[in-house]
């Protein structure tokens, strides 16, 4: 049964002529890659896998509801380019009004898939 | 010969059969498809979304005057399984997003399913009405009461026939036993219990009973900063209802028997692939956390999915897979762009068909992969409105890596890595699959001579 093997030293399938460039990058493609993001970000972490990593997946949490909502209203405003200048201004300085505040988000929407 | 094309009648040819959603050019976030299940006669497929609804489709039944079409799916009921919640005490978002459904085989005639968001499992009843009571001595036809004293005869209500009308209820509600994001619902073959996984715990419930459960695996270390991997997928065995396995976020996957032990937080069985430590890079833990694990229908194998490859293993074997599958591996050379914009995380599903013959699975620019683990034969396919005449036959399509790109050859560089396909299922004994691209779902058939 042959399985195809992990494409880990792609040196050995090309041609004599991409040797050099090969040896300046580096045989793993995936090192190469390692170097980019290093160069890119100096201080990333030396273990991407460990619990810094895995600790931000588990909690997306907020310190509090206002921080909470705060940052809603800032996703809206990201999401909703078109909305008037007054919509921007629903926190922080601007009193909000009812007007002012976007559209709750209505999930009783039926599925599009349905119609 | 090229694979999924050929003369001969042995190789599988796929047809368009059907598209559901609609052509947006800016996608409602709420109408990305989250899963996709069959259920166990294929006689219904369920898709969930972000926007926490559940759309079901049923088969027609196959005409005798369209012998060369086989029966199309149709909107059978539609709900909203899930809404979104705020944790007021921990100030923590809750998605209404449809993590993964699940069907309970039928045992009588109304349907049942499990659809579950990062919190709390749901069992919903589906089930038709198509008969309805006529005749009331104290209400009109309206409904509205009618004063007692008008009525001078008493009649015995009739049951009339009546437009189907197909409704979900709520019949359960498994909630408050996650404190992490679940992941993973399995319905155990004893069709009494089920489990549900969060990145740390696995909880086993009975059906009957919401207000509780039993905790059968916690991986939670008593420091937290000594986390080093959390659970991604988890599945029963079909057939042996006290085992289970789980996979991890470091490529590992465990196989637990019950009866071991209440708290099977250690192993029967433990898969693991050594890695050759030379080849280790910064990316290399993260490419190979699992992110679906399916048993195959025979029982005999698991197949794993990690950002590159597919890979099955026999239940004997725990130190290497027997089989193993490159999906995408130009994307090697891809990884640091691809970690920058966070693909490097999409957790690709995986699928068997009915024969456990072929594997499937999800990659970018909607295609899709199957891998014939008798031929050897694997093929990318692509679900796209520009092939959706009806019965269409797809094209195999390849990504060329190298200088030269042939005429119908796609570079890595034009993938686009915005249309991925997380879930696709595949009919539990025919050559029918579901696949979902972002907010439409594909339905593809084989060719019918």
């Amino acid at each position: 049964m042959s399985q195809k093997q992990e494409e880990e030293n792609p040196a050995e399938e090309t041609g004599e002529e991409k040797q050099d460039t090969q040896e300046k990058e580096g045989i793993l493609p995936e090192r190469a890659e390692e170097a980019k993001l290093k160069a890119k970000y100096p201080s990333l972490g030396q273990k991407p896998g460990g619990s810094d990593f895995l600790m931000k997946r588990l909690q997306k949490g907020y310190f509090d509801s206002g921080d909470y909502n705060m940052a809603k209203a800032k996703m809206k405003n990201k999401q909703l380019p078109s909305a008037g200048p007054d919509k921007n201004l629903v926190t922080g300085d601007h009193i909000p009004t009812p007007q002012d505040l976007p559209q709750r988000k209505s999930s009783l929407v039926t599925s599009k898939l349905a119609g | 010969m090229i694979p999924g094309i050929g003369t001969l009648t042995q190789d599988t040819l796929w047809c368009f059969s059907q598209v559901k959603g609609t052509i947006e050019i800016g996608t409602t976030e709420a109408d990305i498809i989250s899963t996709v299940e069959f259920n166990h006669t294929g006689e219904l497929l369920a898709t969930g979304d972000k926007g926490g609804r559940v759309v079901i489709f049923q088969r027609e039944q196959e005409s005798k005057n369209q012998v060369h079409r086989r029966g199309e799916y149709n909107v059978y009921s539609t709900f909203q399984s899930h809404e979104p919640e705020f944790d007021y005490l921990k100030s923590l978002e809750i998605e209404e997003k449809i993590n993964k459904i699940r069907w309970l085989p039928q045992q009588n005639a109304a349907y049942f399913l499990l659809s579950t968001n990062d919190k709390t499992v749901k069992l919903w009843k589906v089930s038709e009405r198509d008969k309805r009571p006529e005749g009331y001595n104290l209400k009109d036809e309206e409904g509205r009461l009618r004063d007692p004293a008008t009525i001078t005869t008493l009649r015995v209500p009739v049951l009339r026939p009546m437009d189907l009308m197909v409704e979900a209820t709520p019949r359960r509600v498994f909630a408050n036993a996650h404190t992490y994001h679940i992941n993973s619902i399995s319905v155990n073959s004893d069709y009494e219990t089920y489990m549900s996984a969060d990145d740390l715990r696995i909880n086993l419930w009975n059906f009957e009973i919401t207000n509780q459960s039993f905790n059968i695996v916690d991986i939670k270390p008593a420091n937290m900063e000594e986390l080093t991997e959390v659970i991604t997928a988890a599945e029963f065995h079909p057939h042996h209802c006290n085992t289970f396995v789980y996979s991890s976020s470091k490529g590992t996957i465990r196989l637990c028997d019950m009866r071991a032990s209440a708290l099977c937080d250690r192993h029967t069985k433990f898969f693991e692939e050594p890695e050759d430590p030379s080849n280790r890079s910064f990316f290399s833990e993260i490419i190979s956390s699992i992110s679906d694990v399916k048993f195959s229908h025979s029982g005999r194998y698991i197949m794993t999915r990690d950002y590159l490859t597919v890979k099955v293993w026999d239940l004997n074997m725990e130190n290497r897979p027997i089989e193993t599958y490159q999906v995408h591996d130009y994307l090697r050379s891809k990884l640091c762009s691809l970690y920058e914009n966070d693909c490097i995380f999409d957790k690709f599903e995986c699928v068997w068909n009915g024969s456990d013959s072929v594997i499937m699975t999800g990659s970018y620019n909607n295609f899709f992969r199957m891998f014939d683990r008798n031929t050897k034969r694997d093929v990318t396919l692509e679900a796209s409105r520009e092939n959706s005449k009806p019965r269409a036959i797809l094209k195999p399509r390849k990504v060329c890596v190298g200088g030269k790109r042939r005429k119908d050859e796609i570079s890595v560089d034009s993938l686009d890595f915005s249309k991925k396909i997380l879930h696709t299922a595949w009919h539990p004994s025919e050559n029918i699959i579901a696949v979902a691209a972002t907010n439409n779902l594909y339905i593809f058939q084989d060719k019918v001579n």
